[in-house]
């Protein structure tokens, strides 16, 4: 299992961060996943390894974080809030648009691995609903039609911002 | 994300927004770590009477005075102490704690050292939640340039102290913002909460003496220490100092997030700061801080906004989200969709919030559907009067207030839907197109 040299160089960092060596472990398996794309048993089995800890212990924190999988997404996770602020103002046209264009619903992935999708709770933009977090790219203030530009967008394979 | 003002606020904690104070230069000019520097000449008790004296109270939600809560820190103690932020932020309605993150990263770091010195200890946390990953980058990058001048690390200022910060990823937890929770997480487990006493101040991280607060809290403590506590206090009513980020959200003509001061009217930051309710609509409820408030009507809403005058209203200050909800909203669907996000959000380690909060999700799933019958509305209500005060920590009461006081104030509604009735709120297919600010995209 090889990771990255920034990978490793922030590992090494946050190591010297902690009394204890598993308290790494929640945003370690963040960047694994940023890289591999998904936690598979690979990357749970090296960071078990490197922390002294059971897969089992590694599986069972994956389980409780929600941005956290073990399933493959698509290049672009598109996650739409619905929560009450979002709901006021669109967020479930939103979704049902995204659904709808990309022809997939919660938690689903494009045939292409192009998109994902899913509905999220609140993503702390309630001041600028609806909003949307595509990977860690927040797009906000949202209509049907801005979001439609957004999925082209990245269609183009250009982040935006 | 834009930035909006509003002639009556009062700029403390929002006053470098969108000032460049990310750059430590431009912090400094700003101010910025003079507070801390002013902190290390004091003695640790009179910057903890100071806090105290200030009114400042926890900004997470729970409007604890803050310099009690350091106070309860022991003087003595054979494990490190530690000082916790917990930049968490996701409670529905709350979008502050990314401003302060994002444009004064420094002050929540000059917040965490001062506490610390408050307190006698050595090393602080900063806790980003994971969504928010570009703000973890700004802290990250104001950490290590605050190291470079020598502000953090060994012999701090020159002045024989040391104190370290470090930053801290989530990666996605609601509950995680539960005090103890958060200590599970950064500790590399599952957030579950822990059970108290001990409280954390006596026994938290690894065991050791903790602090934990909100990052608005923190990001308020130098500016106290430069003001001063009378000036502190006085901008708010009595035992509620300060000002407050309030974030303003749902059917406003200007939502945004407004720093006034504690005590504002609701009706007047709703009407006034807001904007209004657009489309000439009425207002039908606020929900005035954070989803786990019991909600108000627009009958409720002549009040004080600070922690003391909103429990006399029959609510809460919590966060200081503030979420509008005008008069073509059904109220099933707003409670159903709350009860949805508690549901998600429960951790499933005790019982009647696992249980009670996925009993009410579907009892209000199939009551907005139609297929509810008359005794369903008292049963939700019962459900959650039975989760209310019964639960590990206080995520089965943030489901159980909202849902007791819509159930309450808005019983007519849920009666419209009995029977089969469709929703009398649906209209399928119509958006509205809602005012946006301008020069948002």
């Amino acid at each position: 299992m090889k990771f990255s040299d920034q990978f490793e160089s922030r590992f090494s960092e946050m190591l010297t961060h902690y009394p204890t060596k598993r308290s790494v472990l929640v945003p370690t398996l963040l960047y694994a996943q940023d890289e591999v794309g998904y936690l598979n048993h690979h990357v749970i089995h090296e960071i078990a390894q490197r922390l002294d800890l059971t897969d089992l212990e590694v599986s069972n924190v994956i389980s409780y974080y929600s941005m956290l999988t073990t399933k493959p997404r698509g290049k672009f996770n598109v996650q739409v809030c619905t929560n009450i602020a979002c709901m006021l103002r669109g967020g479930e046209e939103i979704l049902d648009h995204c659904e709808k264009k990309l022809g997939i619903g919660h938690k689903g992935t494009t045939p292409d691995g192009m998109f994902s999708l899913e509905e999220v709770e609140c993503i702390g933009a309630c001041s600028w609903a609806p909003a949307v977090q595509v990977n860690y790219d927040f797009h906000e203030n949202l209509t049907v039609e801005k979001m439609d530009k957004v999925l082209d967008e990245y269609k183009k394979n250009r982040a935006i911002g | 994300m834009i930035l909006v003002s509003h002639p009556d606020e009062v700029k403390v904690v929002s006053k470098r927004f969108g000032k460049g104070a990310t750059d430590i230069d431009r912090y400094l000019e700003l101010d910025g770590y003079k507070a801390v520097q002013k902190a290390l000449g004091m003695q640790p008790d009179a910057i903890v009477n100071l806090v105290k004296d200030s009114g400042l109270r926890g900004r997470g939600g729970a409007g604890f005075n803050t310099g009690m809560k350091w106070s309860f820190v022991p003087k003595q103690s054979s494990k490190p102490k530690y000082i916790l932020c917990n930049g968490d932020e996701s409670e529905p309605g709350t979008c502050k704690d990314r401003l302060i993150f994002e444009h004064d990263p420094h002050a929540v770091i000059e917040g965490v050292v001062i506490a610390g010195i408050a307190t006698g200890s050595h090393a602080g946390y900063i806790y980003v939640r994971g969504e928010y990953r570009y703000l973890l980058e700004i802290m990250q990058k104001a950490i290590k340039d605050a190291y470079a001048r020598g502000f953090l690390g060994k012999n701090i200022f020159d002045s024989g102290y040391d104190f370290d910060v470090y930053w801290h990823g989530g990666a996605g937890a609601y509950e995680v913002g539960e005090e103890s929770a958060l200590m599970e997480s950064l500790e590399g487990k599952r957030g579950i909460p822990r059970i108290r006493p001990p409280f954390p101040a006596v026994v938290g991280l690894w065991g050791g003496p903790t602090v934990i607060n909100n990052a608005e809290t923190l990001a308020s403590v130098p500016h106290i220490i430069l003001g001063g506590a009378e000036w502190f206090a006085k901008l708010g009513p009595p035992k509620n100092g300060g000002t407050r980020l309030f974030c303003l959200s749902g059917h406003l003509n200007r939502p945004g997030v407004y720093e006034l001061p504690m005590g504002y009217n609701l009706k007047k930051m709703i009407y006034e700061v807001g904007g209004g309710i657009p489309n000439g609509r009425a207002l039908k409820a606020v929900v005035p801080g954070g989803s786990s408030c019991p909600i108000l009507t627009s009958a409720e809403i002549d009040v004080s906004m600070d922690f003391d005058s909103m429990v006399k209203a029959g609510s809460m200050l919590g966060s200081g989200g503030l979420v509008v909800v005008d008069d073509t909203t059904c109220m099933v669907k707003f409670a159903l969709r709350i009860m949805k996000f508690y549901q998600h959000e429960s951790c499933g380690w005790c019982i009647p919030c696992r249980e009670g909060t996925d009993w009410l999700k579907k009892t209000l799933a199939r009551f907005h559907a139609g297929g509810g019958v008359k005794k369903d509305i008292d049963n939700i209500q019962y459900l959650s009067e039975n989760m209310l005060g019964r639960t590990f920590c206080p995520l089965g009461d943030a489901a159980a207030m909202p849902t007791i006081s819509i159930v309450k104030k808005f019983r007519k509604e849920f009666e419209e839907h009995l029977e089969g009735r469709p929703c009398p709120f649906e209209k399928a297919g119509v958006v509205e197109q809602l005012p946006v600010m301008a020069g948002t995209d």
